[in-house]
Parts: structure tokens; sequence; C-alpha cells
């Protein structure tokens, strides 16, 4: 316990000394749902109806971007192989990164999402549910993401690889989060949903970090 | 134990010299029957008509994608339990020929659903769930190829192809958990298959022949990569002197 507080401290750290990695992660979430309108025309019932899925898919991008970097570092100046050889379980270590990236990447995401929300016309009944379904959502895609990084740990052409292999594997996340939010504005319960996505994160959490665990040991061996 | 003896790849080699012939026959003569019940003699649909022929090819390729699918996770699984090269060597060589099949049970597919549905594709859970395993199959094979030393490769992709088995049950049961548009199980279910015999018959020859097949194609390649293998070798001790 006391090694992974250690590891959650010092990722925290490093993403706050190095700055840019989580504000980069917003700013293309940003940035991705500003070209919908463009894309689709500003119509606002248009927009209104497509909000949810686009903010969730751009929600997932911006989670996958800055995946890369997730034990990348580590792996490249030789920390992730010390942390293999540390007494800390590596199971451990490695939730401990995720809940990291979850806190540096997946926790902005979730606080810009209501403002474009209004960008999006979104109905506001659509908002409390919006940051539940992504507050549900975002830490099982960083846990399912981080078997993919550590999968490509050195790799040729890693970044394009981690999203062919990851956002298969994202895509019932973002049908029940996409699908929680529209019954919410459409006057439905979300409760079947939201159980779902409970489901997915209470499966990943144990099984994700096991599976990158062995994928991080065949990486550094 | 039978399966550590066949796991040497030598007498493997040895085996699957003998089985090719005989594989490549068997699928010639069910294939050749199967199609030749299934085009020609069987009778078209009463609702749709001739295009029910298509499914002789589609449902057999769908019913493989998955079939595949399942065996490349099981060697990939006795490949990093028992470290055995050989599994690890037939997961890698089933991928190709995996994707191939979920790629013509979808393309199929859309031939069919144009006259039947109106539309070559629409957005079902068993139709969703097949395409996720079509990029499973090519996101396995790309980790394969990325890594400079090919065991690094092939180690890290069975570790993807252990995760992607998730989806396996949800292609099967998508039918029954969602109300789709695709029509729900009618031979591998409770009660027996409601199918009529004469649209049966060709079917489960279809599948069989679909299987052989399987296993011409596998052994060929199986051979082709332990071969490669030892001319990696052989060329690396001549570099190292």
């Amino acid at each position: 316990m006391i090694g992974f507080i250690h590891i959650l401290r010092r990722d925290l750290r490093l993403a706050q000394r190095q700055g840019m990695d989580s504000v980069m992660a917003v700013m293309f979430f940003v940035i991705a749902v500003v070209l919908f309108p463009f894309g689709v025309g500003p119509e606002p019932n248009i927009l209104a109806r497509i909000a949810a899925g686009v903010i969730w898919v751009a929600a997932l991008m911006s989670s996958m971007l800055s995946l890369e970097r997730l034990f990348q570092t580590d792996y490249e100046d030789g920390s992730l192989e010390l942390l293999t050889l540390s007494p800390i379980t590596l199971e451990i270590a490695v939730l401990a990164k995720i809940v990291g990236h979850w806190l540096t990447t997946g926790l902005p995401l979730i606080v810009a999402a209501p403002l474009l929300g209004v960008l999006l016309n979104m109905p506001v009944d659509g908002f409390p549910m919006l940051i539940l379904a992504l507050a549900l959502g975002t830490p099982s895609l960083s846990l399912i993401g981080a078997v993919g990084a550590a999968l490509i740990l050195g790799s040729r052409r890693g970044g394009v690889l981690l999203s062919l292999l990851i956002l298969p594997l994202y895509i019932p996340i973002l049908i029940f989060g996409v699908s929680a939010v529209d019954a919410v504005i459409g006057g439905f319960d979300a409760k079947p949903q939201l159980l779902i996505m409970g489901g997915f994160l209470l499966a990943a959490l144990p099984l994700c970090p096991w599976a990158a665990s062995a994928a991080v040991r065949q990486a550094v061996e | 134990m039978l399966f550590h003896r066949f796991a040497n790849p030598t007498r493997f080699l040895r085996l699957a010299a003998v089985l090719q012939p005989w594989m490549a026959g068997l699928t010639i003569v069910l294939g050749g029957a199967g199609l030749y019940l299934g085009l020609l003699s069987s009778p078209a649909d009463y609702q749709q008509g001739e295009s029910v022929r298509i499914m002789y090819v589609h449902v057999p390729a769908a019913w493989m994608a998955m079939f595949v699918y399942t065996g490349m996770a099981v060697s990939a699984a006795v490949g990093l339990i028992w470290k055995h090269p050989l599994a690890e060597v037939i997961a890698k060589s089933s991928a190709p020929i995996g994707a191939c099949f979920t790629f013509l049970a979808l393309f199929t597919g859309a031939l069919w659903g144009k006259p039947m549905w109106g539309a070559w594709w629409v957005w079902d859970a068993r139709l969703t769930s097949m395409l996720v395993l079509f990029f499973l199959y090519l996101g396995y094979m790309a980790l394969n190829e990325a890594f400079d030393d090919p065991s690094r490769g092939i180690k890290a992709s069975s570790i993807l192809v252990l995760v992607g088995v998730v989806n396996v049950p949800i292609i099967k049961f998508s039918v029954d958990w969602w109300n789709t548009l695709h029509q729900p199980a009618s031979v591998f279910k409770m009660g027996g298959p409601s199918i009529d015999p004469s649209m049966l018959w060709p079917l489960l020859l279809m599948a069989v022949a679909f299987n052989t097949y399987y296993v011409w194609v596998l052994l060929i390649r199986v051979r082709a990569e332990i071969i490669a293998n030892r001319v990696r070798v052989l060329r690396l001790k001549q570099v190292h002197g």
C-alpha cells in the first residue's frame, strides 16, 4: 500500500513538473469537439442530437493519445525495469500508474465535458448523467488502455499501433456511455447502462493491471 | 503424454507432411459436395428465394471466424504458460486465416443484407461485434510484426489475444441479449436445429469443409514458419561464425 502511494505520488509529481501532458490531453479534447460544428454545420438541433456521442468519442481519443507515455518514458530510462525488480508487487505498481494516468488525464476531461456540452447545445438534463457516465467510464478506459500501452513497449511505430489495439476494446464503454446520456435526455432511466459500466469497471480493475504487468514483464525481460 | 509428444517440431513436421494431402483431399471432396448440394440441389427458401444460398458460405465462415480465434486464444495461453514454441507458431499462423474468414463472413453478410434488409450494413450487435473481431485479428497481426525480435512480438500478441477473447461470447450471445436485426441461432440451440434437413446437410458439409480447409492452410503456414525459423537460426550461426 505504501509502495502504491509512493508510485502514485511520483507519477503525479512528474506530470506536474513536466506540465503539458494533461493540459495537452484536455486541449485535444476541446479542439476535437469544436471541429464537429464545422464538420456537420452549426444547426443547434443536430448538434444537440450528437453532442453526447461526440464528447464521448473525443474523450476516448484524448485518453488514448496520452496513454503512449504511460510506460514509455519509464521504459526508456530504465525505471520500469527497477520497478519490476522492486519488492512491490508489479500489479500494484501498474495499478498506481494507471490511477495516476486517470487523475492527470481522465479527471480533467470530466471537468471540461460540461463546457463542451454547452458549446454543442446539449440539453441541460443530460449534464449530470454525462459527468456520472464519464466518471464511471474513463477509469475503465485508462485500465484497458494500460494493457495496450504495456504491449507496445519497445515496438516500432507504437502510437498508431496502440490505437489499433485499444480502440476496438473501447467500443462497449462508448456504447453504454452514450446510451446512458441519451436515455436521460429522452426521459428514461439510465440505471441499466450505469450498472453495466460499473460492471466493466469492476471487471477491468483486477484483470487489466494483471494483463498489463504480464506485458511489462515480458517487455523488460 | 500425447500432447507433449507432438509438441516437438520435428515430429510435428513429419505428422504434418502426412496429414496435409488428406486435408486437401477432404476439403475438395466435402467442399465440392457441399457446394453442389447448397448451390444446385437444395431448395430455394420460401421467403428469401435464391439468395438463401449465400448462407452456405456465410454461416460456416462466421463459425470459423470464432473457432479460429478461440483456437488462437488456447494456443496463446499454452504458449505463455508452458512455453511451447509450437503453440505460439500455431497462434501466429492462424491469425491471417481467421481474419480472412471474418472478412468473408462480413462480406457475404453484406451481399445478403442488401436484397434482404435493404442495406449493406446495419449497426446491430452481431455485426458490430464481428467487426470488432476483425479489428482484433488485424491488431494481433500488426503487433506480431511490430518488433525487431520475433519472439517478443509473439509473446506480446499472445497477451492481446487473451484480452480480446472477451469478445467471443459477446458475438455468440449478441443475438440473444439484444434485439437484433440479425436472426438468432437456428442450428446450435436447445431442442435441436430448427432448420430443414435439406438445408442443414449442405450447411454442415460446408462447415466441415471449411474446418479441413483451415487445418490444411494452417499446416502449410506452420511448416513454412518452422522452416523460416530454422533458416533464421542458420543465418545467425553463419554470422557468428
